[in-house]
């Protein structure tokens, strides 16, 4: 097991920059997909993950390829943050046989175990009971291994919800209930759903930690990730974490999102957290402005190398039709 | 004479050999811990093995769900869903997670799992008394056994659980206290391997659990008057024996399924598509279906008495087939 687990950044502005990197990398990532789907180059459902990048990339500081995440059909900026490899990744999403799931699954399903990237569902909800199999897995093998589920405010509506949370808190099982509240549960506004303010409120019911942070805000993510999934990792149980957050683009690739008030989008999109966690950093930080901007070149090539990898991938062969059915 | 064992208890046998032969195993569901299951297929396991045989809430969601994440981490769950019906309470997990994940995954994840269900046997109403085989059949990714005897139970729960795929073992709710040979120590059935019960060359009867029990008292009956029934027991729905069953209708001509469960696109269904694309040749009379008329099952015992094929209907139907 990766040893600098737990061990974080010495500094705050160290924190901030790795969180920066990922964070940018998923951006960029994001903003090139969206691109190519305008363009008409590739062809693939996709929910944009833009504005919740801090999220998973403050939290992938508290973990190792050893511990798991599993995440939705929203889930880009999980898989990037857990280290899912650009390349395969991408030719996943457009559907090619070099993919993390030789194309057969799509953003809906990505599985990549060398990262720890355990699984992905298209189903809102669908992920919370694996995630209790997963983890008490590792709690009936005594083995140092956190799984961290990630899903939307909708799935805090779904029975499958409230049955993993329940037993998760009675058996104190070593898994993070990571609900990224993005407002909207596809095209219904959170206060149409709820009639609490707050999801992490309903961890009362369940008799584990109920935390709500600012999901946008690198070092309060930084610091309640760490805490839960300090936790998860000590014996002590789940915690029900809601990271508040904001969607830019809407529920799905194409979605009309009219249905989002404009002030409300305008608001979200001129406190884009991603550029203002660079000004922090190049401005207050004391990292200097040529580090950065090397930085981003260095993600900017990455990425468009791994673009230019899955773009040039061929599609799965028929025979791949039959395969993996069964064992 | 080899020893003679209840068809619980050849369950029991299977899932305590399994145990522990293999640390990965381990039984949940409702009930299933320290109170040893409802149907008594599992009384002193948790006493015998601790915590790998272990009580869930009542939350089919998470049972089925919590077996898909342990099988992906390499454990070998067994779970219960007390009542087959509740195959549907679970449909995420079960329709689109245990059958579809290895496939959506590019075979990256495993999914050995076994969820076993009580099914069949009316008299609980409509919610707690449906063979739900013919849903899980029309599923591809999800394995389907219907043991019949308690040999099979033993040896097919003992195959499912070694198998790397997602297998539903429907165990029938009337056959629990049924007895027969049970061989002793390690017993595997074969998936995909039908078994004729009784030789006949006068039509070919198709029937499983206790459609087949029901079968055979029929093809009892009818032997007393000349007519030989061949009656063949599928064993596996998935995989589902054809050659077995196109042989035996080279030599019959004709198809009667019997099923505990509604007509349309029933298993019934699917075999007579399977004769049609396969046998069309050799059979010299229409398929016969026998099976719950399409409505919910009921609960008052005469009405399901009038609705579940019975050894009458049986003998009846196989008459107007030879007349």
């Amino acid at each position: 097991m990766d040893k600098s687990v737990g061990r974080q950044p010495e500094n705050e502005n160290e924190i901030l920059l790795r969180i920066y990197e990922t964070a940018e990398k998923i951006r960029y990532s994001d903003e090139r997909l969206r691109t190519m789907l305008m363009s008409g180059q590739v062809r693939f459902n996709y929910y944009s993950v833009r504005g919740q990048e801090i999220i998973p990339s403050a939290t992938a500081l508290w973990l190792s390829s050893e511990d798991y995440v599993i995440t939705t059909y929203r889930g880009l900026h999980d898989q990037i943050a857990k280290g899912v490899p650009l390349d395969v990744l991408f030719a996943e999403y457009m559907g090619k046989a070099t993919g993390a799931c030789k194309g057969k699954g799509g953003p809906m399903h990505v599985t990549h175990a060398a990262s720890g990237l355990l699984v992905t569902t298209g189903i809102v909800g669908g992920g919370l009971p694996i995630a209790n199999g997963v983890a008490l897995a590792a709690k009936l093998r005594n083995e140092d291994r956190v799984t961290v589920v990630n899903f939307g405010d909708g799935a805090s509506n779904i029975g499958a919800f409230h049955e993993a949370l329940n037993l998760a808190a009675v058996w104190e099982l070593p898994v993070v209930f990571l609900c990224q509240n993005n407002l909207y549960g596809e095209h219904t506004a959170v206060e149409l759903s709820m009639a609490i303010p707050s999801i992490s409120e309903r961890a009362l019911a369940y008799g584990m930690p109920g935390v709500t942070v600012d999901g946008n805000d690198p070092l309060a993510m930084h610091t309640a990730a760490g805490t839960a999934i300090s936790r998860a990792r000590d014996g002590s149980g789940p915690t029900l974490l809601e990271a508040r957050t904001f969607r830019f683009f809407g529920h799905s690739f194409g979605d009309d999102d009219a249905y989002m008030p404009g002030e409300q989008k305008a608001r979200a999109m001129a406190d884009d957290p991603v550029p203002k966690l660079r000004t922090r950093l190049v401005a207050d930080g004391g990292i200097g402005h040529e580090r950065v901007e090397q930085l981003e070149e260095c993600i900017r090539a990455e990425v468009d190398d791994a673009l230019a990898f899955a773009l040039a991938s061929d599609y799965p062969e028929p025979t791949e039709l039959a395969a993996d059915v069964y064992a | 004479m080899t020893r003679q064992l209840k068809y619980a208890h050849a369950i029991r046998e299977a899932l305590a050999l399994e145990l522990a032969r293999d640390e990965r195993v381990m039984v949940f569901g409702e009930d299933v811990g320290v109170n040893g299951g409802v149907w008594g297929a599992l009384r002193g396991l948790h006493e015998e093995f601790g915590d790998r045989v272990f009580d869930t809430p009542i939350a089919e969601n998470l049972i089925v769900g919590m077996a898909v994440g342990m099988a992906m981490r390499g454990l070998r769950p067994v779970a219960e869903l007390q009542y087959s019906d509740f195959v549907f309470c679970a449909g995420d997990e079960v329709f689109l997670k245990a059958a579809t994940w290895r496939y959506a995954h590019g075979g990256g994840v495993d999914l050995p799992l076994v969820v076993r269900m009580a099914s069949g046997g009316s008299g609980f109403g409509p919610e707690h008394s449906q063979c739900t085989e013919a849903y899980l059949m029309h599923t591809p990714g999800i394995r389907v056994a219907v043991p019949s005897t308690p040999a099979d139970a033993k040896g097919l729960m003992t195959a499912a659980i070694r198998s790397d795929d997602p297998v539903f073992v429907l165990e029938h709710k009337l056959l629990y206290p049924m007895t027969g040979p049970v061989p002793e120590g390690e017993h595997i059935v074969a998936f995909g391997q039908a078994v004729v019960r009784r030789t006949g060359d006068a039509v070919t009867i198709v029937a499983w659990q206790d459609m087949l029990r029901r079968s055979l008292a029929a093809a009892e009956r009818l032997a007393a008057d000349g007519i030989e029934v061949e009656v063949l027991d599928p064993v596996t729905l998935n995989p589902f024996d054809v050659e077995s069953l196109v042989r035996s209708v080279e030599k019959t001509g004709a198809c009667i399924v019997v099923e505990e469960a509604p007509l349309t696109l029933g298993v019934g269904a699917e075999i007579g598509a399977l004769l049609m694309e396969h046998a069309f040749g050799h059979l010299d009379r229409p398929l016969v279906r026998l099976a719950i008329p399409d409505v919910p099952v009921p609960t008052a015992p005469h009405l399901v008495d009038a609705v579940v094929p019975s050894v009458d209907r049986v003998e009846a139907a196989v008459r107007r087939l030879v007349a």
